[in-house]
């Protein structure tokens, strides 16, 4: 693996020399900012290359309107939360789900379908999912909606939060930050709905896109092949993570994304509204919905004062940019979610870049 | 177990009366058979050939009770005996502390003293004296221990965070992250089946081997909550020096590795009970590694870094396999399993 | 915002499998995968198979995957 990476390496610093300026990749994927602080990356490559983290973390993009919803269920008797890992810390103006809830009626899950698990070994409550994810996560929760519709579980619902990520990407360059020159696009992501998909992005806006792997050697050949490109002026769509990405991706988790979820208008932090950006129940689904549930409006919340997680996702500014950043703002006391998320920008330079 | 015992502790066993005999001459005494406490004096007497001693306690709420290559009896021994072993003490006598929970299967508590009989003797401590509560159903979590040790200081020996030194080497006595993933895989909701098992093991055979054959040994630590992370952090918190270690010198069992991947946890965050940390100068280190490989608790052992010179913050920096640099930070206290 | 890392089926009914990674057993469904048989190399993510995965594409993609091999011939000696 060495041999590549320092060919890949040598690359780099080659096509940067050549483009003349700085270059600006943005990694979409938030688990691509983690593996790339993780494998020590950013330290290898020339200074004029600059990796910018954009809003790939699910949690980090969920409003802050989202987490109060789930703070606000969490309080309730006669509700258990069933949760990946990653929200357990995200702060919302009352606390964290670790801060607010009991062990009782707090349960971290792995799947969706141990949520639903739960409702069956739990018929006196009322599981509530807390779905969040992009379209990695979604058929996940959808393959668990349909399986408790089939089998009439009342007691079993989701907070919908999952989130679509070329709309995103199509904000970002239509508005928020169009410095950017191409994208490390996610790999996860496209073995859903495939490398073809990033295609627009190629031919509506030229920017370079590849979609990348998460080990060391992937995500360095990617960026390899990416300053390449810019540097022989071309833009070009291609998948370096030929092992398990196909250009079509996976049509049974597309079919079955379809045939729980349609797109709609949603907030996210940092990017406001985004047209179609978000995913909701459709009929016959829709009983399945938590907000409609409880009567709990889906709106943004209370911005936090002095927190610029908003400017870190759309990668206008790097984490010690912010003010609060490792002063007041650390992941032991987190006040924004890009700092507890653990793939978190905010948290990934904090916990493996250089504080000074 | 006679027949008209009770087949689970009652709030009587811990009620100092009938009961709480019973369980003692019949159950706990049987197992830690040793003059000292067949005694039963309010106190144990001690003669210790020194008066320079090391002492410590830890309590072991650790669930669940058994687990692959232990249980909260073996670890209660075990950890109490490696903060010893690690300090440059050689252990010579343990206290037991339990709290049970009203409700917990007589059969079980069987089970976790002979282990803390085997434990100690294979350990070669004793233990002196012991206190023996109960609590209501709910009040605890079955079965909490708290052990404290006792050790006489080993000649001439004296580590301590003050000796280390820009060059110093830093070695682990071997794979790292087996226990805390081994807990994690048979824990109610995130449980997995696996070969992994837990290294708790005592640990103050080879640290006293290690101390009395080595001079130059530095400073001691075992690895136990929040892994490697948590010790060098600790290390280097004073600002006095700062610490590079090498991932690829890191041992790693690979099904740890990929237990680790699929939660999204990192093996430097997770807990160890049979693994230390030691500083030590640069000419022992060889030394060091030959007396640890010749020990059944430190085949894999190996030398992962050193010591540097200290910088502007505390560091604990880590050179990746792929030849770049990232930062180890302090682990928050709590691994929880990712999706993304 | 994927975590997710290659094993192989070692169990499956309907679309309830078992998946090892280095004897590790993790249960997965399959519904999001209806062509994967007993035998095959997943990509699992929140307790899905998302992709099946070419096995020499996966040594060269996963770092540790290279070591599966190793791992399964010793289990293999082991169970005779």
């Amino acid at each position: 693996m060495l041999d590549r990476i320092l060919s890949a390496q040598h690359t780099i610093e080659q096509a940067c020399e050549e483009v003349g300026r700085e270059i600006t990749i943005m990694e979409v994927c938030g688990t691509h900012t983690v593996s790339i602080f993780r494998s020590g990356i950013r330290s290898i490559l020339p200074a004029s290359l600059k990796l910018l983290s954009g809003p790939g973390c699910p949690v980090c993009v969920t409003d802050q309107g989202y987490i109060d919803a789930v703070l606000e269920l969490a309080q309730r008797d006669d509700c258990i939360i069933a949760t990946y890992g990653d929200m357990i810390r995200v702060p919302g103006q009352a606390g964290s789900l670790e801060t607010c809830g009991s062990k009782a009626n707090v349960q971290v899950v792995l799947s969706s379908t141990d949520a639903l698990q739960l409702a069956r070994e739990h018929p006196d409550k009322t599981v509530v999912f807390v779905a969040v994810g992009f379209e990695t996560t979604a058929p996940a929760t959808a393959v668990a909606v349909k399986e408790a519709a089939a089998e009439g579980i009342e007691n079993f619902c989701i907070l919908g939060g999952h989130k679509l990520v070329l709309p995103a990407m199509r904000a970002l360059l239509g508005g928020m930050n169009d410095r950017v020159d191409a994208f490390l696009c996610p790999g996860h992501v496209s073995v859903i709905i495939g490398s073809g998909a990033f295609a627009e992005i190629v031919t509506d806006y030229g920017r370079p896109c590849v979609v990348a792997g998460f080990e060391p050697v992937q995500i360095i050949e990617s960026l390899a092949d990416i300053c390449r490109q810019l540097a022989d002026g071309k833009a070009e769509l291609k998948s370096m993570y030929g092992a398990v990405v196909t250009e079509k991706g996976n049509t049974a988790a597309q079919t079955i994304i379809a045939e729980c979820f349609e797109p709609a208008d949603g907030y996210w932090r940092g990017l406001g509204k985004i047209d179609k950006s978000t995913l909701v129940l459709r009929e016959p689904y829709r009983h399945f919905d938590a907000f409609a549930r409880f009567g709990l409006e889906d709106r943004p919340g209370e911005p936090i004062p002095g927190c610029r997680c908003g400017e870190v996702l759309c990668g206008l500014i790097e984490p010690r940019q912010c003010a609060l950043f490792g002063e007041g703002c650390t992941p032991e006391k987190p006040i924004g979610p890009c700092m507890v998320s653990s793939e978190g920008t905010c948290a990934a330079w904090y916990k493996y870049g250089r504080r000074s | 177990m006679a027949n008209n015992e009770p087949e689970r502790i009652l709030l009587a066993h811990g009620g100092g009366g009938q009961l709480t005999h019973q369980l003692i001459q019949r159950h706990i005494l049987p197992q830690l058979e040793n003059e000292t406490l067949s005694r039963l004096g309010d106190s144990a007497q001690l003669d210790l050939s020194s008066s320079s001693l090391c002492f410590t306690t830890d309590s072991y709420v650790v669930k669940p009770l058994f687990f692959n290559g232990g249980d909260i009896g073996k670890l209660a021994v075990c950890g109490t005996v490696n903060d010893l072993g690690v300090a440059g003490a050689r252990p010579v006598a343990l206290t037991l502390a339990l709290i049970i929970e009203a409700g917990l299967e007589l059969e079980i508590l069987e089970k976790i003293l002979e282990s803390i009989g085997r434990t100690a003797r294979q350990a070669g401590v004793s233990i002196v004296t012991g206190d023996t509560k109960t609590v209501e159903s709910g009040s605890a979590d079955r079965l909490f221990i708290n052990t404290a040790g006792i050790g006489v200081r080993l000649a001439g020996v004296n580590p301590g965070l003050e000796q280390i030194a820009p060059g110093d080497k830093i070695f682990v006595n071997g794979t790292i992250g087996d226990h805390g993933m081994t807990i994690i895989s048979q824990r109610e909701g995130i449980g997995f089946e696996s070969q992994l098992q837990s290294d708790c093991a005592a640990l103050a055979g080879l640290t006293c081997q290690l101390f009395e054959n080595v001079p130059g040994i530095k400073f001691m630590r075992d690895a136990t909550r929040g892994g490697l992370a948590a010790v060098l952090n600790e290390m280097v918190e004073a600002g006095r020096f700062g610490v590079e270690i090498r991932e690829r010198d890191l041992p790693i069992n690979p099904a740890v590795q990929a237990a680790a991947d699929m939660l999204g946890f990192d093996v430097l965050n997770i807990a160890n009970e049979g693994k230390f940390v030691a500083v030590v100068s640069p000419e022992a280190a060889e030394k060091c590694l030959s007396i640890c490989r010749d020990h059944d608790l430190g085949r894999e052992a190996a030398v992962i870094g050193e010591v540097v010179a200290a910088s502007e913050v505390p560091l604990v920096e880590l050179h990746t396999k792929i030849g770049g640099r990232r930062i180890v930070q302090m682990p928050y206290g709590r691994e929880l399993p990712r999706i993304c | 915002m994927c975590l997710a890392i290659p094993a192989r089926i070692v169990e499956l009914e309907a679309d309830k499998a078992m998946v090892d990674a280095m004897g590790n057993r993790f249960k997965a469904k399959t519904t999001l995968l209806p062509d994967a048989k007993l035998g095959d190399v997943v990509l699992v993510h929140a307790g899905f198979a998302i992709s099946l995965v070419d096995e020499e594409e996966a040594k060269k993609t996963w770092e540790l995957f290279a070591e599966i091999e190793n791992f399964e011939k010793t289990q293999n000696k082991l169970s005779g």
